[in-house]
């Protein structure tokens, strides 16, 4: 049986690697994907204690994370496009109309 | 479970259900009528119908826990609706002409101020930190496209995707955090995390610390607390004038209330720990807010920083640590809202067709013009430095006092002195207004709305900075309560 910190573990690295994804990809698909790696490091963490704790709170938290990312996934790509369509660029880096 | 029990439990979310009842009927309306004033009409009245719901609520019912645990009607998430309602009604009045004059005016404008506000009851209802999660996604979700709701606008555009972006990124850090705090807890809920910290005596617990961590930042996201303030001024100056101000209270609001009630009541015992963090990000918060502010030009950018400042103002009664502190926050955030929406409500009134009326040269020689409007600004900007008779004044004297009450000498001084950094960039629009010969003719947009939640911001502002006990005694007896 695999142990429970085998487990955080690969959760901890992916949502390490998520975030520097997102910090360092300059590509704003990308960078989606990485918030989408983050989500799913925490449903792996989430399931695992879970299935350790046995209790179910964990599972249950896990099916809402899936469906909320659906739907943010939906809003934020809607929002991907309705900004393609004025600015046709996919780049952070050029994405600096208001200095910040 | 038993029909009686469940109709109970109904009656307890009534607010929320209606809203979001009222938020579908928009919807629904938007596609058979025409004029807009129709659909906001309804959503005030919506308003006003859950807003007699909650009072029935608090009139008539101690404390309740219901729907297993997971959400809590109490005075604290009460007055925290309350807030909820007085800014959506504000924000209907002060958008109605504006969205107009962006060729904005969606039916779905409005609905979505409803779902972004039930998002915010939610989550000052929460008792466990699923719901919590869930409420601040509602929230968020919604606000995320009402910033970006003038589609044909780059500016807009951007806000919303520099908004989306940061905000799931903050939730992912909420989620790991609750993740952490529930692989070493065993639970979600709130109060029960609590027990469970003692019960298993992990207080000290470094990975219980870093789901808290995790938690502090996630909401300090949501507050725009330094340094993850970074969105706010970005998304504050893109997204259109009215949902700035909505967002500058409600969504500050709701990341208040979830973070007194997580800190307070599930990691009570850690006050040690979790001010080690929160008092190094006050004192940022409020320098970083005061200092960059001085250097702006645009007035929303400006009122950006300075609702950054604000937040740390505020955090100070949670670092305080007792429920007197937690008084002085929400009754802060509270004068907040009237001050801010109403400084708001003067830079919209400025907008005009082909006219942003957003550059502090806008302001120049508005007095000679305008001397109402003007003496309004006055009043806020006074207001937001914190010089009596105002509100403002009020809300700054408690927050401090707390600080020294608690022992935080240092941070009062922190705050008194930054306050008066503060004094620059408010009163420079002043002096623009009443010292600068206009450089153009600056013909302001009126409505009878607009006047109306001017009329309404002005008044409390003043009221409660001349008889502050009234609410003041409200936010206590609704803490303790």
């Amino acid at each position: 049986m695999v142990p429970l910190s085998w487990y955080i573990l690969l959760s901890a690295v992916m949502f390490s690697i998520g975030v520097f994804g997102f910090l360092s990809r300059r590509n704003l698909i990308l960078i989606f994907l990485s918030l989408e790696l983050m989500l799913n490091s925490v449903n792996i963490s989430l399931v695992a204690f879970s299935h350790y704790l046995q209790s179910m709170r964990g599972q249950i938290l896990v099916f809402f994370i899936i469906t909320v990312a659906a739907a943010e996934a939906a809003i934020g790509l809607a929002i991907l496009i309705a900004f393609y369509r004025n600015n046709p660029t996919i780049k952070v880096d050029e994405i600096n109309l208001m200095k910040g | 479970m038993d029909m009686a029990n469940y109709l109970f439990e109904m009656t307890m979310i009534m607010p929320e259900i209606t809203l979001i009842c009222v938020g579908l009927i928009l919807l629904l309306l938007d596609l058979a009528v025409k004029k807009k004033e129709v659909i906001a009409v309804v959503g005030i009245a919506g308003t006003l119908v859950a807003l007699y719901a909650t009072y029935k609520l608090y009139i008539f019912n101690q404390p309740q826990n219901v729907f297993a645990g997971m959400f809590v009607l109490d005075g604290y998430s009460n007055f925290f609706k309350l807030i909820f309602y007085i800014n959506i009604i504000l924000t209907i009045c002060i958008s109605l002409k504006y969205m107009t004059i962006e060729k904005s005016s969606f039916g779905e404008y409005y609905a979505l101020i409803l779902f972004a506000t039930t998002g915010m009851m939610f989550m000052a209802s929460a008792a466990d930190l699923i719901i919590l999660y869930l409420g601040l996604e509602l929230m968020a979700l919604s606000t995320y496209i009402l910033a970006g709701l003038i589609r044909k606008q780059p500016r807009s555009n951007e806000a919303a995707l520099k908004y989306f972006f940061l905000g799931a990124f903050s939730s992912a850090f909420l989620l790991y955090g609750i993740s952490l705090t529930y692989g070493m807890t065993g639970t979600t809920n709130i109060k029960e995390i609590a027990v469970a910290l003692q019960s298993l005596n992990i207080v000290d617990n470094p990975i219980v610390f870093l789901g808290m961590i995790f938690m502090i930042v996630a909401f300090g996201f949501k507050i725009a607390l330094a340094p993850f303030h970074m969105w706010a001024p970005d998304v504050y100056e893109g997204a259109p004038t009215s949902i700035t101000a909505f967002m500058s209270v409600g969504p500050k609001a709701a990341g208040f209330a979830v973070m007194g009630r997580v800190l307070f009541e599930s990691f009570g015992a850690m006050q040690l720990q979790w001010n080690s963090i929160l008092i190094p990000i006050a004192v940022i918060t409020i320098a970083v807010g005061s200092i960059i502010a001085l250097a702006q030009t645009n007035i929303k950018r400006m009122l950006a920083y300075s609702s950054i400042a604000h937040a740390g103002y505020m955090l100070l009664g949670i670092i305080a640590g007792t429920a007197d502190g937690l008084t002085s926050t929400v009754n802060y955030l509270m004068i907040y809202m009237f001050m801010n929406v109403g400084a708001f409500a003067v830079v919209i009134s400025l907008r005009r067709e082909g006219f942003q009326g957003e550059n502090l040269e806008d302001y120049m020689g508005l007095a000679k013009k305008h001397p109402v409007t003007s003496a309004l600004m006055l009043v806020f900007m006074f207001s937001l430095t914190g010089i009596p008779p105002t509100a403002g004044f009020i809300g700054k004297f408690y927050v401090i006092m707390e600080a020294v009450n608690s022992g935080h000498m240092y941070l009062a001084i922190i705050a008194v002195m930054f306050s008066v950094v503060s004094a620059f960039f408010y009163l420079r629009i002043v002096m623009y207004m009443y010292m600068k010969d206009p450089k153009e003719e600056v013909t302001l947009t009126s409505s009878s709305s607009l006047n109306f939640a001017l009329a309404v911001t002005t008044a409390m502002v003043i009221i409660l900075g001349v008889f502050p006990s009234f609410l003041l005694n409200l936010v206590r007896s609704s803490i303790a309560g």
